[in-house]
């Protein structure tokens, strides 16, 4: 039987850093589709350009990463998702987007696309104005006497834009389907044409509590694909941006968690933690969230004086608290409410690659600082992985994370090396993909530059991951506990609904 | 000797002028004291949830929103403020048509966020309409991107204070 690995092997490839992008027939595509799951390779993330459709694999094993591209064929290309049902909201999006069909994919219906915009498949060489609005399609449940709970759009306190939809059968949830694409800015399209200076202010507004995250990714992406590296002390101040982000984003997770757990020691304090912190980071950094902060090609300014001593000071006060609460989360009041809650089944996150917190906490133990984060070898980065999958581990391993964070920041402030901030960009062309840990897991950017300005740009955020699994959790849940749920797994909506 | 039940005396329609004097008074005092309150209700027109992230920050102990009598709600049915963040995507503008008609009057419109004041970074995509004032009236626009929290608390105190007025 082929393996995938043999018909890569015969593939043509392109130029593509660090990785080279394998250029598949629609046969050899069908066949990769196959053998990536007897391997088991893990799907990535799924997109197109005006001429072919693109997919990334990563080999776990060997840990590569994979890009294969097969190219569109009248309007069509051999869908992914008969094989990896995970790729079928990928599918949707390239058709909302490009118009490309997936043949024989397994859901047809548009998903970014819910019949608002003025043209249709906006990022194809010729979009089509629009002549009629289509109503949104959603699933029927067609069951008798089935009762339907919407939640959202507009829902929750201070939440994205999302909608479900569940299916109750007395107050447990049936089937949940998600309705995403509420927020989709057309950032592609915004992207696209500019340099990647410019474009980077979009990067940054993908998602804003990983916007040092996506900004790494699209530097790291557009510094591949020119060939040059950003300088170390560039390297050194995004670690330590990102860890502070990781950090930032859990505190923001446990508040809202004791929050809608009724659990008010852990909400106000984290609530203070994070306060602290974010104030700490506009006096080192010039802005709170750290946007803007990351560049292609470095950072834009560096820390300001006396900057790393009031990081260092403001992780002191988390460092002092964070044993007191992971004792209240051991306490009676979280622990009885999480324990058992939002329980992921560890095939399905194998399968459809959920990174993070979430895939770690069921045993999913990929995190990309350990392998391909420039800058993390030195600092040797532990990462802890659990089995048990429910929202209580899920904030155990939340509390180590920001521990974890805490000594790499100091390792990395401890060392930060001197030297130039940035380093200039050449108005050349080329094809690099970049990547970075998030608070929700793994971020990946993939871009084409021609003679400087972005042709093709594609960001892939965990939400492509989450959202599916978020669907099969919420199946026999109560449905007063969809809230809670929503919040352990962290799900966002802007950063898929691009 | 038999008792017989006492009545109390009868009496007469309370002082007019007095109890009017105290009507007048109370509700002054009230309007000062317990008047001084705003519910508001968060929508999230398209927003990449930077502006959710310093809102949820009111909320902590350093700026404690509701010592000013101001709070969030779940319901734009129970609130006096629809504060509005993002772009105004075109897939979210019926979303806030509908909860601005669901706010009873009078109601304030506060646009919260470069993008909510004119669709920031994404003005002129496809996908959006830029800023909440094409869709419904805006009282206030509190720009940044996104505003500092401090920022947003002074802007709604300030509603607070012409709202007491």
């Amino acid at each position: 039987m082929t393996t995938a690995n043999d018909i890569i092997r015969t593939a043509e490839a392109e130029i593509c850093r660090p990785w080279p992008r394998y250029i598949l027939s629609h046969a050899d595509w069908a066949a990769l589709t196959h053998a990536s799951v007897t391997e088991p390779w893990t799907l990535l993330a799924h997109w197109a350009d005006t001429v072919q459709a693109h997919a990334l694999f990563l080999d776990p094993r060997a840990l590569t990463i994979i890009p294969v591209s097969t190219p569109i064929e009248a309007g069509h290309y051999p869908a992914l998702s008969p094989v990896l049902p995970g790729a079928a909201w990928y599918e949707r999006m390239i058709h909302d987007l490009w118009g490309h069909v997936a043949q024989d994919g397994i859901d047809a219906r548009p998903w970014l696309d819910h019949g608002t915009w003025p043209q249709m498949r906006p990022m194809a060489t010729r979009p089509e104005p629009r002549t009629a609005i289509e109503p949104l399609l959603l699933a029927d449940p067609d069951r008798e006497g089935a009762m339907m709970l919407p939640l959202g759009p507009v829902w929750g306190r201070l939440d994205e834009a999302a909608h479900l939809r569940l299916t109750l059968n007395g107050s447990t949830v049936q089937h949940a389907e998600a309705v995403l694409g509420f927020t989709h800015k057309g950032t592609l399209t915004l992207m696209r044409g500019k340099s990647p200076r410019a474009a980077a202010r979009f990067a940054a507004r993908l998602s804003a509590d990983a916007t040092v995250a996506h900004s790494i990714a699209f530097a790291e992406a557009t510094e591949a694909a020119l060939d040059v590296a950003a300088p170390t002390r560039a390297v050194a101040l995004r670690i330590v941006m990102l860890e502070v982000e990781r950090i930032a984003g859990h505190l923001d997770n446990l508040t809202e968690i004791g929050r809608l757990a009724d659990s008010q020691s852990v909400r106000t304090r984290c609530g203070l933690l994070r306060e602290t912190l974010l104030r700490a980071t506009a006096a080192a950094f010039g802005h709170r969230l750290m946007m803007d902060c990351v560049v292609p090609g470095g950072v834009a300014t560096d820390i300001a004086e006396g900057g790393p001593q009031v990081i260092l000071r403001a992780l002191g006060d988390i460092a002092s608290q964070l044993d007191s609460i992971r004792r209240l989360h051991d306490g009676p009041a979280l622990a009885l409410r999480l324990a058992g809650l939002g329980r992921t089944d560890k095939q399905l996150v194998a399968a459809l690659g959920v990174g993070g917190v979430v895939g770690r906490s069921s045993g999913r133990a990929f995190d990309v600082r350990t392998m391909l984060s420039p800058g993390y070898a030195a600092l040797a980065p532990r990462i802890a992985t659990r089995a048990e999958g429910d929202a209580a581990v899920r904030q155990h391993l939340r509390l180590f994370e920001i521990s974890e964070s805490l000594r790499l920041i100091g390792a990395a402030l401890d060392a930060l090396p001197d030297g130039p901030l940035t380093v200039a960009l050449p108005q050349a062309s080329g094809e690099g993909i970049g990547c970075a840990e998030s608070i929700r897991g793994d971020i990946w950017h993939w871009l084409r530059l021609d003679h400087g300005q972005i042709a093709s740009v594609f960001p892939r955020d965990p939400g492509w991951a989450l959202w599916p699994l978020a669907e099969r959790v919420l199946e026999g849940a109560d449905a007063d506990d969809a809230s809670l749920i929503r919040a352990s797994l962290a799900l966002p909506a802007s950063g898929m609904d691009l | 000797m038999i008792l017989r039940t006492p009545h109390p005396d009868p009496v007469g329609p309370a002082d007019p002028e007095t109890t009017a004097s105290l009507a007048a008074r109370l509700e002054a005092a009230a309007q000062a004291r317990l008047g001084r309150g705003l519910a508001i209700r968060h929508v999230n027109t398209g927003s990449c949830n930077g502006c959710e992230l310093e809102l949820r920050a009111l909320n902590n102990v350093l700026y404690d929103l509701e010592r000013f009598g101001l709070r969030f709600v779940e319901s734009p049915r129970h609130a006096d403020v629809l504060l509005v963040t993002g772009p105004l995507t075109r897939n979210l503008r019926t979303a806030l048509e509908q909860a601005w008609d669901a706010t009873p009057d009078p109601k304030w419109v506060v646009a919260v966020g470069d993008c909510a004041v004119d669709g920031g970074v994404f003005k002129g995509s496809y996908a959006v309409l830029g800023g909440t004032g094409l869709a419904v009236p805006v009282d206030l626009t509190i720009g940044g991107c996104p505003p500092p929290p401090a920022r947003i608390l002074a802007g709604l105190r300030a509603l607070l204070e012409a709202n007491a007025k």
